[in-house]
C-alpha cells in the first residue's frame, strides 16, 4: 500500500538532515564512481591487450623447412629440406577437417613498376584460402581464385600501399603491372588491418609463381589454420603430429629441431589466455574490493544514523510508533539515499571515463568503459547491503525500551 | 483510572541488582492531580516510566482504565501509549527538525489520521497553549517555556486519558515554571487526570495530592490544598 504520509515523513527527514543524507550519499556515490572508473580502466587495459594481437587468424600454424643437423638413415647432416606442392596435399588429406584452411606459399622479393613509377615489394605466391588465413579484406576487384591457379593466370592482387604508391588517383583494376619484366593484370586490391607492411605485398596464384620463377613445384612454407573448435592442448598436439609426419617423410631424425620448424599460434594463444584470465582476475578483485569498501562504508553510516536517531526513535515510540513503523522509516530513507547516490555515482563514473578516456591511450588504456548493467548491478548490491546494514540496527533500535532511548542524550 | 498493586522493579548493575521499587500500592481516580515526590534514587521516575509503559515492572499488578498492563507486545504497548497516555518531559523531547505544528501532529500521525485532519487538530491544540503564531517555527527558535507548551500541546493532541509529566518545570526558570503550572492546573480543572514527578516542594503543592517515595516504598500519601499558580504569574 502506498502510504503518502510515510513518504512525506521520510522526505522531510532526508531534507532536514542534509549533512547526514549527503554524507551517506557521498559514500555510496564515491564507491560507485570508483567502481566504474577502476573497472573501466581495467577494461581499457584488456582492450589494448586484445588489439595488440591483431586480427590475424589466431589459430595459425606456419611450417617452414630448414637444414638437418643430425645424420639419419644413412643421410648426412646439413641436408637442405625442400617442401613441394604434394606436402600441402598430404597434410590436407591426412588431417581432413582438423585443418580449416591451408596454403602453401612461395615468397619472392620483386621490383614492380607502373608507368615509370617503381618500387620494391614482397611477392607471395598463394592459394585462394590465404585470404582467410591472413584476414584480408578485398577493397576492390576480387581475390585470387582456383581458376587462376588452374590456368597459371598472370594475375595479381595488390595491397593498398602498393595501390597508393604506384597508382596515384588511378583505378588499378584491369591495369597491367610490370614485375621484373613480366606484365601481370591486376584483378583486385586488398587491405589488412595489421598495417602498412602487410599491405605492401603483391599476391599471385602459387602455380604462376612456381612456373615463372624456376618452373618447379617448390614451396617455401606451409601456412594453415587448425579447426577453431580444437582446444589449446589439442592444437599443440596437432602441430606436433604434423611435424612428426613431415619428419618421417623427409627422413629427418625425430629429435632434429632444425630441419622442420613450426610456429604454432596455439602456444601464443595459451599465453594470451593466461594473461586475459589474470587480467579478468585483477578486474574482479578490484571490483569486489571497491564494492566491499562501499558496503563497509554504508554499513558504518547506517549504524551511525541509527545511533544518532536513537532519541528521536524514543520520542516516536513514546508517542505511539510501532516497531514496524520505526524500521520502515529508517530503511526506506536509507534505500532512497543509496539509490539516488548510486545513480549519481554511476553518471559521474561514466562521465569521467567518457571525458578522460581518449587521453589515456598513451598509458595503454583503450576505450575504457563499463557496461551499464554491471554498474547497475553494483549499485543494486550496495542498496541491498545498505538495507541489510540498516535493518539490523534499525530493528535493534525499534526494540529498545523508549525510556532508554529517551535517556540517550 | 489507575490501580497499582505490589509493584516491584529492580535494575541489574553488573552482577548485583538494584531494587528500586519495593512493592508500591497506588490508585489514582479520574480528575486527580498527583505529585510524586522523593529524593533522587527514590524510584519516582521509575514509577512514572512504568505507569507510562516506557518501562516494565518485574512483579505486581498495574491496571490502567480497566486494562491489565502486563506482557504487552511492542505493538500493543505502542497503541496503548498512543491512545491512553500523553507525555511531558523535563527536556521537552521535541523532534528538532520538525516545526511546532508538525511536532504536535506527530501522535495523530501514529493514530492514522489524515494529514488535513492532523494539521487542523494540531493547530487547535497549539492555539490552546497560545502558540498558534509559532506553528512554523523549529524547536530551536522557541524559548524553553514555549517548547514545553508545544510539548504539552503534543501530549494533549491525542486526547489521552492520563497526562504524565516528568519534572515538567525542571528546565525552566521560576516565572516560566509558574506559567506552565498554571496551564497544567487548567487542564486538570477541565477534567484531565495528571501525574507528575517533581522534587520541588512549591510545584508539588500546586497539585491536589502528594505521594512521597523513599527507597522504593511509599512513605506518605496526602491530599493537599492546591496552591493556584496564577497568582504568581
Amino acid at each position: 500500500m502506498f502510504d503518502i504520509d510515510l513518504w512525506r515523513e521520510i522526505f522531510q527527514s532526508i531534507n532536514k538532515n542534509r549533512t547526514r543524507s549527503l554524507m551517506s550519499g557521498f559514500t555510496v556515490a564515491f564507491a560507485i564512481l570508483l567502481f566504474a572508473i577502476l573497472f573501466g580502466i581495467a577494461n581499457g587495459l584488456k582492450n589494448t591487450f586484445k588489439e595488440a594481437f591483431g586480427t590475424d587468424a589466431n589459430n595459425s600454424i606456419i611450417i617452414f623447412p630448414g637444414k638437418t643437423t643430425k645424420a639419419y638413415k644413412g643421410l648426412q647432416a646439413g641436408r637442405k629440406i625442400q617442401f613441394k606442392n604434394e606436402d600441402r596435399a598430404l597434410i590436407k588429406e591426412k588431417y581432413g577437417d582438423k585443418v580449416q584452411f591451408i596454403t602453401s606459399k612461395v615468397n619472392k622479393s620483386i621490383s614492380a613498376s607502373f608507368r615509370g613509377k617503381k618500387n620494391d615489394y614482397e611477392l607471395r605466391g598463394v592459394y585462394p584460402e590465404y585470404m582467410f588465413i591472413e584476414n584480408n579484406v578485398v577493397k576492390s576487384g576480387r581475390y585470387i581464385n582456383q581458376n587462376d591457379l588452374n590456368n597459371n593466370a598472370k594475375v595479381v592482387v595488390i595491397g593498398k600501399v602498393v595501390e597508393d604508391e604506384l597508382f596515384y588517383k588511378e583505378n588499378p583494376i584491369g591495369k597491367y603491372i610490370n614485375l621484373s619484366g613480366i606484365q601481370y593484370k591486376i584483378v583486385g586490391v586488398f587491405t589488412d588491418d595489421e598495417g602498412d607492411s602487410e599491405e605492401s605485398v603483391i599476391y599471385m596464384p602459387i602455380t604462376t609463381t612456381q612456373f615463372v620463377y624456376g618452373n618447379n613445384d617448390f614451396v617455401d612454407l606451409l601456412h594453415l589454420t587448425y579447426n577453431p573448435e580444437m582446444s589449446n592442448d589439442q592444437a599443440l598436439a596437432f602441430g606436433n603430429s604434423i611435424t612428426k609426419v613431415l619428419k618421417d617423410k623427409f627422413d629427418v631424425a625425430r629429435d632434429d629441431q632444425r630441419a622442420i620448424r613450426m610456429w604454432n599460434m596455439a602456444e601464443g594463444t595459451k599465453q594470451v589466455e593466461l594473461m586475459t584470465t589474470s587480467l579478468t582476475m585483477i578486474i574482479l578483485v578490484i571490483g569486489f574490493g571497491t564494492l566491499i569498501a562501499g558496503i563497509v562504508g554504508i554499513s558504518n553510516i547506517m549504524i551511525f544514523v541509527v545511533k544518532e536517531r536513537t532519541k528521536e526513535i524514543g520520542i516516536r515510540k513514546a508517542l505511539g510508533a510501532t516497531p514496524r513503523s520505526i524500521i520502515s522509516i529508517i530503511l526506506i530513507e536509507s534505500i532512497i539515499i543509496t539509490t539516488i547516490a548510486g545513480y549519481v555515482g554511476l553518471l559521474l563514473g561514466v562521465g569521467v571515463l567518457e571525458l578522460v578516456g581518449p587521453s589515456l591511450e598513451v598509458y595503454f588504456i583503450k576505450d575504457p568503459g563499463v557496461s551499464n548493467s554491471l554498474v547497475f548491478g553494483a549499485t543494486l548490491t550496495l542498496i541491498i547491503a545498505g538495507a541489510i546494514a540498516g535493518y539490523l540496527p534499525a530493528k535493534k533500535a525499534s526494540q529498545i525500551k523508549p525510556i532508554i532511548a529517551l535517556r540517550n542524550d | 483510572m489507575l490501580k497499582i498493586n505490589q509493584l516491584h522493579k529492580s535494575y541489574k548493575i553488573g552482577d548485583s541488582s538494584l531494587h528500586v521499587l519495593k512493592g508500591i500500592d497506588l490508585s489514582v481516580e479520574e480528575g486527580e492531580m498527583v505529585a510524586i515526590m522523593g529524593s533522587s534514587g527514590s524510584g519516582k521516575s521509575t514509577l512514572l516510566n512504568i505507569i507510562g509503559m516506557l518501562d516494565e515492572a518485574d512483579e505486581g499488578e498495574y491496571i490502567l482504565d480497566g486494562l491489565p498492563i502486563k506482557n504487552l507486545t511492542e505493538k500493543k504497548a505502542a497503541v496503548y501509549r498512543n491512545k491512553f497516555l500523553g507525555f511531558i518531559f523535563q527536556s521537552f523531547n521535541l523532534i528538532n527538525y520538525k516545526n511546532a505544528l508538525e511536532n504536535v501532529a506527530l501522535p495523530l500521525y501514529y493514530q492514522g489520521l489524515k494529514r488535513k485532519e492532523r494539521l487542523e487538530k494540531a493547530s487547535y491544540h497549539l492555539e490552546k497553549v497560545g502558540l498558534s503564531a509559532w506553528g512554523h517555527h523549529l524547536p530551536k527558535e522557541l524559548s524553553g517555556g514555549q517548547k514545553q507548551r508545544v510539548a504539552i500541546a503534543r501530549a494533549l493532541a491525542a486526547n489521552p486519558k492520563l497526562l504524565l509529566a516528568d519534572e515538567p518545570t525542571g528546565a525552566l526558570d521560576t516565572k516560566t515554571s509558574h506559567e506552565i503550572m498554571a496551564f497544567i492546573q487548567h487542564l486538570n480543572d477541565e477534567g484531565k487526570t495528571i501525574l507528575m514527578v517533581t522534587h520541588e516542594e512549591d510545584i508539588a503543592n500546586m497539585c491536589k495530592r502528594i505521594v512521597r517515595l523513599r527507597d522504593g516504598i511509599i512513605l506518605e500519601d496526602t491530599k493537599v490544598n492546591q496552591v493556584r499558580a496564577e497568582q504568581y504569574v
